[in-house]
């Protein structure tokens, strides 16, 4: 019975009517009906109705914690794609070093990971990010795998479940980005098996039972070692 | 050499029971299969046969509008590009944009962007890729029904989706669909685009002539297949999203584990062919 569809899939222009309810994210009034404007699941919580969206580009939202690669540096910044339709630039200032004027390549190169945090974005999109906080830095070694954002949440699962279960049995490091640029080091093996799981969870994502799935896989894979 | 695709002759478009070269009835459609999520790389995908007629689309985006003087600080742009194959006509077209092309990609542009919330994503381009592979007439129709599927795989706010259908006149009578036979010897073809949830119109042309009378007829043949071609278009964005977890269970992990030991010390007991 875990094959059974529980969530609603919602298409553009579909009605989400419910007697008083507000439209949320994901979907637009018009003529006082509510209607989904994103291809989603339907979600209904303390009276607005939203669309969780299954794909689509990341938006960057301030205080998001983001994995970015240089993609270019200036004097006194460098830019940063975030997997979004807008780069997002890192200040020299907003980092824990002490950098001279046009020293910035010293200290992170084109094609450099970083964990960075979105700092703010304004009505035009435009993006700043900071290194200034406990735990960015700079992601050195290790490989990045690219999923949809939209996945995000199922990789790292309820209260982190997904992603601790992954980090315990490969015994990888992991980071997950908002923005769904996610870091893993560890031994080769256990790290392609990590990447493995990963691109599972961004296939099956909206399957029901995911979690015990995942545990089964890592399992075939570990049986002598357990979790 | 004789031109035979262009030879003057008299065919009989019309049977007198009323049916179409191909047996239909004038109100009826080309059998049509849309599948959505067929490409990897691009955010949105999907490919539509439509009768006789292979339409592929893709979509990119929100993505940075280049060159740079084309962004719009308030909204996003769309970018369609509609491509027919080389090997898509039965004379080989040369391949690149033509004439033709570019105004289909205009409107095609023209009728996406009145339905994607561009507002939400300022200095972008949506990019919408539209490969005919066969054509067989309504390639635009099809490729508008195909791409509107893939913008909503590609997660692009829209308000609703779009459907598009032809109508024309052939041998005297109203048509829907037509195909490339009476396309090409019929009177008149009317290709238009539909918000299916409102009914307005966001594509409309015409290639040939038709009386009021007969336009609103077309007209009606085309808004009513809509509805058809909707329900087809959302039926395959659901199955792009229902998955089974029976074929994950079935997956193995990767990456076996070195072996310890070399492989020519070992001593197979049972290994097939060694005789004693």
């Amino acid at each position: 019975m875990e094959n059974r569809p529980t969530r609603e899939v919602v298409i553009p222009g579909q009605p989400l009517d419910g007697r008083g309810l507000r439209p949320g994210s994901g979907t637009y009034s018009e003529g006082g009906r509510i209607y989904a404007a994103l291809l989603g699941i339907r979600d209904e919580r303390s009276g607005t109705v939203n669309v969780i969206p299954l794909s689509g580009r990341y938006m960057p939202r301030p205080g998001d914690a983001v994995i970015g690669q240089i993609t270019d540096l200036g004097p006194g910044h460098w830019l940063l794609d975030i997997n979004s339709p807008y780069p997002a630039p890192l200040h020299a200032v907003e980092t824990p070093w002490r950098i001279d004027y046009g020293d910035t390549a010293s200290y992170l190169r084109i094609g450099d990971l970083v964990l960075a945090e979105v700092l703010t974005v304004d009505e035009i999109r435009r993006v700043q990010v900071t290194l200034n906080r406990d735990g960015l830095r700079k992601l050195e070694g290790g490989q990045l795998v690219q999923i949809s954002y939209a996945k995000v949440p199922r990789v790292i699962g309820k209260k982190g479940s997904m992603v601790s279960l992954i980090k315990n049995y490969t015994r990888c490091r992991i980071f997950v980005g908002q923005n769904g640029c996610i870091w893993v080091d560890g031994e080769p093996q256990d790290a392609a098996v990590a990447v493995a799981a990963i691109r599972l969870i961004e296939q099956y994502a909206q399957a029901v039972g995911l979690t015990e799935a995942v545990h089964a896989f890592l399992q075939r894979k570990y049986e002598k070692r357990g979790g | 050499m004789e031109d035979i695709e262009h030879l003057e002759k008299k065919i009989q478009l019309i049977d007198p029971s009323g049916r179409r070269l191909d047996g239909r009835r004038p109100d009826e459609l080309r059998a049509i299969k849309i599948e959505a999520g067929v490409l990897k790389r691009p955010e949105g995908s999907a490919y539509v046969e439509w009768g006789n007629n292979k339409v592929l689309a893709a979509v990119y985006g929100p993505r940075e509008a280049h060159p740079r003087h084309m962004q719009n600080p308030t909204r996003a742009i769309v970018q369609a590009r509609y491509n027919m194959a080389p090997f898509s006509v039965s004379d080989r077209k040369r391949p690149g944009p033509d004439r033709r092309s570019t105004e289909i990609s205009k409107v095609i542009s023209e009728a996406f962007a009145s339905v994607i919330f561009l507002e939400q994503f300022p200095r972008t381009a949506v990019q919408v890729y539209i490969e005919v592979l066969q054509a067989d007439a309504g390639t635009r129709c099809a490729g508008i029904t195909a791409a509107s599927v893939a913008l909503a795989d590609a997660g692009v706010p829209m308000r609703d989706l779009v459907v598009s259908c032809a109508s024309g006149k052939v041998g005297g009578v109203v048509c829907l669909d037509l195909n490339k036979d009476e396309d090409n010897f019929g009177e008149a073809d009317v290709p238009m685009a539909v918000v299916p949830r409102t009914g307005e119109i966001v594509l409309l042309q015409m290639d040939g002539h038709l009386t009021p009378e007969e336009f609103d007829q077309a007209m009606a043949y085309s808004l009513k297949a809509t509805e058809q071609i909707n329900e087809l278009q959302k039926d395959a964005l659901r199955r792009r999203y229902s998955v089974s977890l029976d074929e994950f269970r079935a997956v193995q992990p990767p990456a076996p584990e070195p072996e310890e030991e070399p492989k020519y010390d070992v001593y197979h007991e049972d290994q097939p062919g060694v005789v004693e």
